[in-house]
């Protein structure tokens, strides 16, 4: 009976993290393109609306820009606003709040203005979504200053970051993986907030370390056991805040293992993924036993047929063989 | 239509006040422009000489709960609000002892103390910031007012439609003063508008829209301040199309060849502050030793900010990366 009460989806974690936040601060309120009526594209905030009334949950026109941009404002004007962007391709919409205007306040203002201000977005491929539907652009946000960003990859993660971000006096983006909200579960943490400053050793391993954050989480783990099978132990990381990036537990890793190969679903060329292997290569390089690697998607608008969006997506077996290539095992 | 306000206060310390508001833009931004060829002043700087009558009239509106929000030609309104000609002046010098450390310059002025949301340099980008710090205000059940100015070329943008619709749509406090001085930088409004009545485009929002002279500050006070009672009175948003003309260029270096040396000298000919000058003088509110006097004491508050500027510091290069995220007390 216990057990299975503890028993959770994503969905519903990330749910019963707005629940929370609504019923514990009265600053707080939600505010999106279908959260209330609706129930949230993703359903993550159904329920909401009949719970707390429509001042608290509030369904906004598909204006992103002007819903960001009034996110920020009430967050000037006293209050915790949590803005839902649908996915992160709409969020484009929203740069010019999210990068001229969140991001930059604070300091142009020399200290004035702070913006505590949580924007969560489904980002990712995977769903036959094909290209405008499928961007992981998280790498881009990871790229400002100003922001923070963090990236749920697990029930715990889901459940335990909202709160700790809204207490954040600076803005907080969060990527849900639109993959992870069927994922099922227990919370090891009883619900309870968690940092969201450090990365995370999913799986400790000696041989080779691999690195990487919310949508492949899944399937890097999957390789790790694949790789294990093989005798080749890797230590998993899940970076969980984008930015700022824990580097420092990175490279402990690193060297101990000698060996790193990084899995992001961004597109290589600018990519998180490069950030992290210059992180190593510059501060690790000595310590290392080969190049470090990447499994990152192909250089394409995501594609819409099955074989083709998951020939341009990471996969485990990707990231079996890159691991085999800097282990110098082939085939 | 319009609700009734209190009548305006044409007593002879309001209208002095109203002068003095004016003046004292005006003899600073001619400050800004020689320390500008002097390269004291450096970067961009957008002067706001002509449309002094817009921000002095609206702020007379306002109460110091109010919240302003403004664009990059907004010495003017920083000024109105109260937001100390020193610390402007300091922040376009570049000093630490400048509105934002010296970090935003002539475009980017901000006063939480004033509740002066800047000084915003994306065209249209305050917009939805006013809605936000409105929507605030409402959750809060103040009876507060945001006062959001911004020109008419920030109208060919989305975020003043998403905005506009916004605040109708959640009935939000929030005043829309859009200073049409007819020119998008070089780009004439009816070049860029296929409809060029901007109260049409307000009102197809259900937001009561009123055109006002904006070179009569009388004008621009009476109509802010029906505008603010009617807001105030929870009736939802109101835009005013303050209609104004700036003398000078758009910024430092512009030839002005999108519009005649005519036109610009008849609109100079409805110059606000002489204009209002004269009508004082006539209702025997104004003397010249009144004059006098206001035009020695603005040239004081105006040197001693150019010598508070002067003699301000630069913020250590050690503290560039302060405030890039909030100092922890922990």
């Amino acid at each position: 009976m216990t057990e299975a009460a503890a028993r959770t989806t994503y969905r519903e974690a990330m749910r019963e993290a707005l629940r929370e936040a609504l019923a514990r601060d009265p600053r707080v309120f939600l505010m999106g393109e279908d959260v209330g009526r609706y129930g949230g594209c993703f359903a993550v905030s159904r329920g909401l609306l009949e719970e707390f009334g429509p001042e608290r949950v509030r369904d906004t026109p598909l204006s992103e820009s002007a819903f960001v941009g009034a996110g920020i404002g009430a967050a000037l004007g006293g209050m915790r606003p949590i803005v839902e962007i649908m996915t992160v391709n709409f969020s484009l919409l929203a740069l010019d709040q999210i990068v001229n205007n969140a991001a930059t306040l604070l300091h142009m203002s020399g200290g004035q203005l702070n913006v505590p201000l949580v924007i969560r977005m489904t980002t990712g491929a995977g769903r036959q979504l094909a290209a405008q539907h499928s961007h992981s652009l998280e790498g881009w946000y990871a790229h400002v200053p100003g922001l923070r960003i963090v990236a749920p990859a697990t029930l715990d993660d889901a459940r335990g970051m909202l709160w700790t971000a809204l207490q954040d006096p600076d803005p907080v983006l969060i990527f849900e993986h639109g993959s992870l909200y069927g994922m099922e579960g227990e919370l090891s943490g009883g619900g309870a907030a968690v940092d969201i400053e450090r990365a995370a050793v999913r799986r400790a391993g000696r041989d080779v370390t691999l690195v990487t954050y919310g949508g492949t989480l899944g399937k890097t783990l999957e390789a790790a056991a694949t790789l294990a099978s093989d005798g080749i132990e890797a230590e998993v990381i899940d970076l969980r805040s984008l930015r700022p990036l824990d580097a420092e537990t990175v490279l402990a890793s690193v060297r101990r293992t000698h060996r790193a190969v990084v899995v992001d679903e961004g597109w290589r060329s600018g990519s998180l993924a490069a950030e992290v292997c210059a992180r190593i290569a510059e501060q690790a390089f000595y310590e290392l036993d080969a190049p470090p690697a990447r499994v990152c998607s192909a250089e394409v608008p995501m594609p819409y047929a099955r074989h083709l969006e998951e020939a341009a997506l990471p996969q485990a077996a990707g990231v079996v063989a890159a691991v085999r290539e800097v282990m110098g095992r082939r085939g | 239509m319009k609700p009734n306000a209190e009548p305006i206060s044409l007593e002879p310390a309001h209208a002095l006040e109203l002068l003095r508001g004016m003046l004292r833009i005006r003899r600073f931004e001619e400050a800004c422009a020689e320390l500008y060829a002097a390269q004291k002043i450096r970067g961009f700087l957008h002067l706001y000489i002509g449309e002094e009558a817009a921000a002095v009239g609206v702020v007379q509106a306002l109460t110091g709960e109010d919240a302003v929000v403004a664009t990059y030609r907004e010495h003017g309104h920083a000024l109105a609000r109260g937001v100390p000609a020193g610390a402007i002046m300091a922040e376009m010098y570049g000093r630490l002892e400048g509105t934002s450390r010296g970090r935003g310059g002539s475009m980017h002025l901000f006063s939480a103390a004033q509740r002066f949301y800047g000084g915003n340099a994306i065209v249209g980008g305050g917009l939805p910031l006013a809605v936000g710090l409105a929507l605030a205000d409402h959750l809060q059940r103040h009876r507060r007012v945001t006062a959001c100015f911004f020109g008419e070329g920030a109208v060919a943008e989305g975020e003043f439609h998403e905005s506009l619709n916004l605040a109708a749509l959640w009935e939000l406090p929030v005043l829309f003063c859009c200073e049409n001085n007819l020119y998008a930088m070089g780009t004439a409004l009816a070049r860029s508008e296929s409809e060029t009545d901007l109260c049409l485009k307000a009102a197809s929002y259900e937001i009561p829209a009123w055109p006002v002279d904006a070179m009569d500050v009388l004008a621009v006070e009476d109509a802010a301040r029906r505008a603010a009672l009617a807001i105030r009175g929870g009736d939802g948003p109101v835009f005013l199309e303050l209609q104004t003309y700036r003398f000078r260029a758009h910024s430092m270096y512009d030839p002005q060849l999108y519009r005649t040396k005519e036109e610009v000298e008849a609109w100079k000919a409805r110059d606000p502050i002489p204009a209002f000058a004269k009508r004082l003088r006539a209702l025997g509110l104004l003397a010249d030793a009144d004059e006098e006097r206001l035009e020695r004491e603005v040239a004081e508050e105006v040197a001693a900010a150019v010598a508070f500027a002067e003699a301000g510091t630069f913020e250590p290069v050690a503290d560039l990366e302060r405030f890039v995220y909030s100092e922890r007390t922990s």
